[in-house]
């Protein structure tokens, strides 16, 4: 394949475990919705397992990452406690945000998640902010923007990726092309026929990588973070990808072609990998099952936990809209 | 420290002051950067010369011209300021704010509330507008009640050379998102030189000149008329007392309600258009506070419903000046 970087077996089998987690949670996310007793908006990640999986490995706690509403998966991969995350979720005061977040807002610079946005392409411009910080104190450290193939055609993208070329920062655009914004096709609103061809516009490296291919997003984003690392600057990370489950939970998905639907969800990005750490030799059948096993059981826990969890007192209203609590 | 050495008695405008401020601050906080288009040296320390100095004494690491991109240039400001920068980030004119909007209000506001107090933006946007200069309806708009309304933003309007080097230190020491507000014809206004050091708190108001016949509420551009309205009126026995809120959000509801209390009277004054501006607010918590003590209606000045026009003799009547604040005060006691 004349990858540059392969990951040894103890990271491919990290990747795995971020991948299998970030699907049962997803699967659990929907049950619980289902069920009534987690009510919650949700973009679902199911079928982008496999990039931030193997982008995470390649970074160092101390690195920051700026992800989006369809995040979950990001946030899973760059550490966030499943504890905190799901009592967020639920709106308890036990989550990250003490519940004043939510499933859009989730934050954790603990294990480097600074910023969730709700606005489409607001990633990148902060993102850009945290590797200026880095540039400025030579710390080494490196951040990563998380978005979709729609927020290619807003203007803060644009913006962002010509500043960070042109102050050269340790900056990683990663977009997750999932071939729909919203409810509308890639190519009905985009007219590069690559979003990585943008990075063609700005001077600075612009590939596209087969994101649901574990070994190709790992060499992909390992290049681009060591360049970033090594004061090169900014590199664009087009990850060709597919969302199961629409663009919010619940909807029809009327807008999506179903045979698109069906071959993505036969080529599961997690089973595949499965298959392939077991055909290889990295793993058995039984150790992974293990592996899953008890990470479902701890997502299970942060459910429990979260459902038991406390509400947010409303006093909260007055505390964090600036550092002074906001007087009764 | 160049400016700080002037002597007291030598006057010293806004631009300096404001140079002088940004100055301290980066000599004392290693944290502070300031970017913005045009403020390095090379482009000649931003457009009037307020950021004059500091590219060449601090560096281009800290100290940056950048492209003309208003959402990238508070994006960068968030991002750094989230991991313990405090940036300075310059808007050049209130009107292209409205292109960061984005980044200032769903951003820069709402990150601290939002992430249950795990970040915050100790940021300081730095941006200039007024009417006066002949420069038509995009380049001199009062937005300040526009960032007012956002839970989470503080905004700051000086109105003398020594009140913007207080309050300019004091926001960019601020933990909380701060809208720093110039008024483009202040800038060259010579006054007092600030104090080295001194700091003006934020949401404090400053009673200028006491008075018990009515509370005349200013700030900005609207201090040194709304004086000349209370100097005019003592020789008309009729005595004002001025404030100058200083700081628009949060405001300093104590300082003002005490005043009326006393005053019994409340004329609030803006270069902001008059329909649903800061004065409406003020005016609405005065009434619902001392409703049955008020011996007037409140009165409220602000500049006519109509974008900023061109011609001169528009212009003029654009903006609220000393005759209509001496009849809105006038008003508020039947004269």
């Amino acid at each position: 394949m004349g990858l540059a970087h392969t990951p040894d077996r103890a990271t491919l089998l990290d990747i795995y475990r971020k991948m299998t987690l970030i699907k049962q949670n997803d699967e659990k996310s929907r049950a619980i919705i289902l069920s009534g007793k987690i009510p919650m908006v949700y973009y679902s990640p199911r079928g982008q397992e496999v990039i931030p999986s193997a982008i995470s490995v390649n970074l160092k706690a101390t690195d920051n990452i700026c992800t989006i509403y369809r995040g979950t998966h990001d946030m899973l991969a760059k550490g966030v406690p499943l504890k905190d995350l799901w009592a967020e979720l639920a709106g308890k005061s036990t989550g990250t945000c003490k519940g004043k977040g939510g499933p859009m807002h989730i934050t954790h610079p603990a294990s480097g998640v600074l910023v969730t946005t709700g606005i489409v392409g607001s990633s990148l411009p902060i993102a850009n902010g945290v590797a200026l910080a880095s540039q400025i104190r030579g710390d080494g450290g490196v951040a990563v923007a998380y978005f979709g193939d729609g927020a290619s055609n807003i203007g803060a993208f644009h913006e962002a990726l010509n500043m960070a070329a042109v102050w050269k920062l340790p900056v990683i655009f990663v977009c997750q092309n999932n071939l729909y914004g919203e409810h509308t096709k890639y190519e009905k609103t985009t007219a590069a026929k690559r979003v990585a061809d943008r990075a063609d516009s700005y001077q600075i490296p612009g590939v596209r990588v087969d994101g649901n291919d574990p070994l190709a997003m790992y060499d992909a984003a390992k290049t681009a973070i060591d360049r970033a690392r090594a004061g090169d600057g900014p590199t664009l990370i087009e990850a060709m990808t597919f969302r199961f489950y629409g663009h919010v939970f619940g909807d029809a998905d009327r807008y999506m072609d179903d045979g698109e639907k069906k071959a993505a969800m036969a080529n599961d990005p997690v089973p595949r990998f499965r298959q392939w750490l077991i055909d290889n030799g990295h793993s058995s059948d039984a150790d992974l099952s293990a592996m899953e096993t008890a990470v479902g059981k701890e997502i299970d826990e942060a459910i429990e936990a979260a459902i038991a969890a406390p509400f947010p007192d409303v006093a909260e209203l007055r505390k964090d809209v600036f550092a002074e609590e906001i007087p009764a | 420290m160049e400016n700080a050495a002037a002597s007291k008695s030598q006057k010293v405008n806004m631009i300096q002051a404001l140079n002088m401020a940004l100055h301290e601050a980066m000599e004392k906080d290693k944290n502070v950067i300031v970017f913005g288009e045009d403020v390095a040296d090379p482009e000649e320390g931003g457009i009037v010369g307020v950021t004059k100095g500091l590219s060449t004494k601090y560096g281009e690491l800290r100290v940056r011209s950048t492209p003309i991109s208003e959402q990238a240039i508070v994006g960068a400001a968030i991002g750094a300021g989230i991991v313990g920068m405090r940036p300075v980030a310059e808007i050049m004119l209130m009107n292209f704010t409205t292109v960061a909007m984005d980044m200032i209000v769903n951003h820069a506001a709402k990150l601290r509330f939002m992430s249950g107090g795990q970040t915050h933006v100790p940021i300081t946007i730095r941006t200039a507008t007024g009417s006066g200069l002949g420069v038509g309806g995009q380049h001199a708009d009062y937005y300040e009640a526009w960032f007012a309304h956002v839970p989470g933003l503080k905004v700051v309007m000086p109105s003398s050379p020594a009140e913007a080097y207080g309050l300019l230190l004091s926001c960019i020491e601020d933990d909380d998102p701060c809208i720093f507000v110039e008024n483009t014809l202040l800038y060259f206004a010579p006054g007092t030189p600030p104090v080295p050091g001194t700091r003006i708190p934020l949401g404090k108001a400053n009673v200028i000149r006491e008075g018990n016949d009515v509370t005349l509420i200013c700030y900005g551009p609207h201090v040194a008329p709304s004086l000349a309205v209370a100097d005019a009126l003592s020789q008309e026995n009729i005595s004002v007392e001025v404030i100058d809120l200083r700081t628009i959000a949060p405001w300093d509801k104590a300082t003002v309600l005490a005043s009326v209390a006393k005053t019994r009277r409340a004329v609030i004054t803006h270069e902001a258009v008059k329909p649903f501006g800061v004065g409406a607010e003020i005016s609405s918590v005065i009434h619902e506070e001392l409703f049955s003590q008020l011996k007037a209606p409140v009165q409220r000045v602000g500049a006519p419903y109509s974008p900023v026009p061109y011609s001169k003799p528009l212009e003029t009547a654009f903006m609220p000046g000393i005759e209509t604040i001496k009849a809105a005060v006038l008003k508020t006691i039947n004269r």
